[in-house]
C-alpha cells in the first residue's frame, strides 16, 4: 500500500491532532464565544488570540457528501468508492470528514456521531449514522 | 458621489489577440503568451512600444517566481506596471480593473492584459492536488469541491441532474458551431445523463476541458483608442468583484457566493439591470457554476433554474443565449479570457454564432472554487 497521506502538523493544529490520539476531536473557541475549525492561531471573527480548545460531544448532522469512484491517490484506491462530507457539529464548527456507510446510507442532514479510526499511524475524526 | 459611474464606458477593450485551442505540444506559457499578445496588438493597430502597463494572469498548472517580468524580457518590453496576479480564474477581470484604474491615475496609457497556460500537454497535477490537510479523508482535486456544492444544491432546491445538462447541451451546441472549438460535438439531455459519474454527483459532461492555449487583450481610454483610430473598441460600461475566500466548510452558506456583491458593483457602475443584457459568457467550469452565476447575479430565481431555462432560453435563438463560443465546456477550458474575448466579438458583431443586435453583453469570472469572482458588462 502507497504511503497514506499525512497532515502536516505544526505548532498550530498540533492540539487538534494530539486530542484525536487521545478520543477527543477538539474545536477552538475564543473568549468573545467564536468557535471554529481548522485550527488557526487567530480567531477568524474578531482576530483574537485569546482562545482555548474544547472537546466536541461529537454530534453532528450531514450538509453535503461526494462520492470517489476513482482514487486520486494510491492509498485510496482499494476503498473506492467512498464518499467525503462536510458535517456541522452541534456546537456550530464545520469540518470534512467521512461517513461510515455506503452511499446508499447517506440522507442530507442525518444526525451523526463521532468515530475515530487509526489509519496508518494517524487517528482520524469520522462519523457514524446515529 | 462615487467615481463609480464616471468609470462607465471611459475605458475600452482596443484589442484581442488568441492562440490555437487544445494539445499544444512543446508550447512553453510564455510562448503562447506572446503569440496571444502579438495576435492582440496587431488586432488594435498599435506597436508593442506603445504598451507601457503589461499585466499578467499567473499560470494555474505551471507557477513561477517573476512570471510578469521574464514575459516583458522575453517581448523586449520595459513596463511602467507590470507583473502577474493569482486570483484563480477571476485575475482576468481584476487585471482589466487594475489597468483602468492605472489609467485613469495617469500611471500608464495602455495595458496589455494576458493569459495562457499548458495543462493540457504539462501537468496538470494541480487539478487533482490534495485540499490540504483533509487529504487524509482522501479529499482531492478541483473538482471535488464543485461536486461538493452541487449536491448542496441538489439538497436544498432539490435541483435535478437534468437541470445541469441544460448549460452542458447549451455550451455544447454553441462549440460545435465555432470552428476554434476543442470539443465540437453536439449533446442532448439523455446523452448527458448517461455520461460517465466522475466524483459524484459531477458527470463528465458537467466538468469543462482541459486546454492549452493563451489570450491576450488592449486597454485603453476610449479618448485614445479614438485618437489611433481604433474603431472597433469596446467600452467597459462596468466591473466589479466580490471575494467570498473562505473554504467549503467556513462559508455561510455553499449555494451563493460573492458574485452577488460582484455584479452589485458591475450593474451599478454600468447603470444597467439584468434585462438590458442581451447575451451572457459566464464562467463554466463545472455546470454548477454557471447555476449559481447566474442565480446570484439576478437573472434566475434562486432554486428555479429548472423552470427558468427551460426551452432553450440559453441557447442561441433563446431568451438570454449563453457562452456563445462554447465556453471552458467545449471551446476551451482556459480560465476566463476567452470569454472576454468572446464577449468582444458579440459586441462587435463578428462572433461566428453572432447574436443579432446584441448590445450589452455580461460576462462572469471566477476562481479557486467559488473563491473569487469579477464581473465585466461590455457595451458597443
Amino acid at each position: 500500500m502507497s504511503e497514506f497521506p499525512q497532515p502536516n502538523i505544526t505548532e498550530t493544529n498540533k492540539p487538534f491532532w494530539d486530542g484525536l490520539k487521545n478520543g477527543e476531536l477538539l474545536f477552538q473557541e475564543c473568549t468573545n464565544g467564536h468557535r471554529w475549525l481548522p485550527a488557526s492561531d487567530f480567531c477568524p471573527d474578531c482576530l483574537s488570540t485569546f482562545f482555548q480548545f474544547k472537546k466536541a460531544s461529537g454530534k453532528a448532522k450531514l450538509i453535503s457528501w461526494v462520492i470517489y469512484n476513482t482514487a486520486h491517490h494510491p492509498a485510496f484506491e482499494k476503498i473506492v468508492p467512498y464518499n467525503v462530507a462536510i458535517v456541522e457539529l452541534d456546537e456550530g464548527p464545520k469540518m470534512i470528514t467521512n461517513i461510515v456507510c455506503t452511499k446508499e446510507e447517506l440522507i442530507p442532514g442525518m444526525k451523526l456521531t463521532l468515530t475515530i479510526k487509526e489509519t496508518s499511524g494517524v487517528f482520524l475524526p469520522k462519523f457514524l449514522p446515529q | 458621489m462615487s467615481n463609480l459611474n464616471q468609470m462607465s464606458g471611459k475605458y475600452v477593450i482596443a484589442g484581442i489577440g488568441q492562440t490555437a485551442f487544445g494539445k499544444l505540444p512543446g508550447r512553453s506559457t510564455i510562448s503562447l503568451n506572446i503569440e496571444a499578445c502579438k495576435n492582440a496588438l496587431i488586432d488594435a493597430g498599435i506597436e508593442k512600444n506603445q504598451v507601457d502597463a503589461l499585466l499578467v494572469k499567473t499560470p494555474t498548472s505551471a507557477r513561477e517566481f517573476m512570471y510578469g517580468q521574464k514575459l516583458a524580457a522575453a517581448m523586449g518590453m520595459r513596463p511602467k506596471i507590470g507583473g502577474s496576479w493569482d486570483q484563480g480564474g477571476a485575475a482576468n477581470i481584476a487585471l482589466i480593473s487594475s489597468a483602468m484604474n492605472a489609467i485613469e491615475a495617469g500611471q500608464c496609457e495602455i495595458a496589455l492584459v494576458c493569459y495562457a497556460d499548458n495543462p493540457k500537454t504539462g501537468n496538470r497535477d494541480h487539478f487533482s492536488r490534495p485540499r490540504g490537510d483533509d487529504a487524509v479523508f482522501g479529499w482531492f482535486s478541483t473538482a471535488a469541491g464543485y461536486a461538493m456544492i452541487q449536491q448542496r444544491h441538489m439538497i436544498e432546491f432539490g435541483t435535478k441532474a437534468e437541470d445541469f445538462g441544460i448549460i452542458a447541451k447549451a455550451a455544447r451546441r454553441h462549440g460545435a458551431a465555432n470552428p476554434n472549438a476543442q470539443l465540437r460535438k453536439a449533446i442532448d439531455i439523455d446523452s448527458y445523463l448517461q455520461s460517465p459519474m466522475q466524483i459524484e454527483p459531477l458527470r463528465r459532461d458537467d466538468c469543462c476541458l482541459v486546454s492549452d492555449g493563451g489570450a491576450a487583450i488592449v486597454i485603453m481610454s476610449a479618448a485614445k483608442a479614438h485618437n489611433l483610430g481604433i474603431h472597433h473598441a469596446i467600452p467597459i460600461l462596468g466591473l466589479g468583484q466580490g471575494q467570498t475566500s473562505c473554504d467549503l466548510t467556513n462559508r455561510p452558506s455553499l449555494t451563493s457566493t460573492e458574485a452577488v456583491v460582484s455584479a452589485k458593483t458591475a450593474f451599478a457602475m454600468a447603470g444597467l439591470e439584468t434585462k438590458d443584457i442581451d447575451v451572457v459568457q459566464i464562467y463554466d467550469c463545472f455546470t454548477i457554476a454557471v447555476m449559481m452565476t447566474l442565480e446570484d447575479y439576478g437573472f434566475c430565481p434562486k432554486g428555479q433554474f429548472g423552470s427558468w431555462a427551460a426551452n432553450g432560453y440559453l441557447e442561441i435563438g433563446g431568451g438570454l443565449p449563453f457562452n456563445t463560443s462554447g465556453g471552458l465546456l467545449s471551446e476551451t477550458g482556459m480560465p476566463g479570457l476567452q470569454l472576454i474575448l468572446e464577449g468582444v466579438k458579440q459586441m462587435r458583431g463578428t462572433a461566428p454564432l453572432q447574436v443579432p443586435q446584441a448590445n450589452k453583453c455580461l460576462i462572469s469570472n471566477q476562481g479557486g472554487t467559488m473563491h473569487t469572482h469579477g464581473t465585466l458588462i461590455l457595451g458597443n
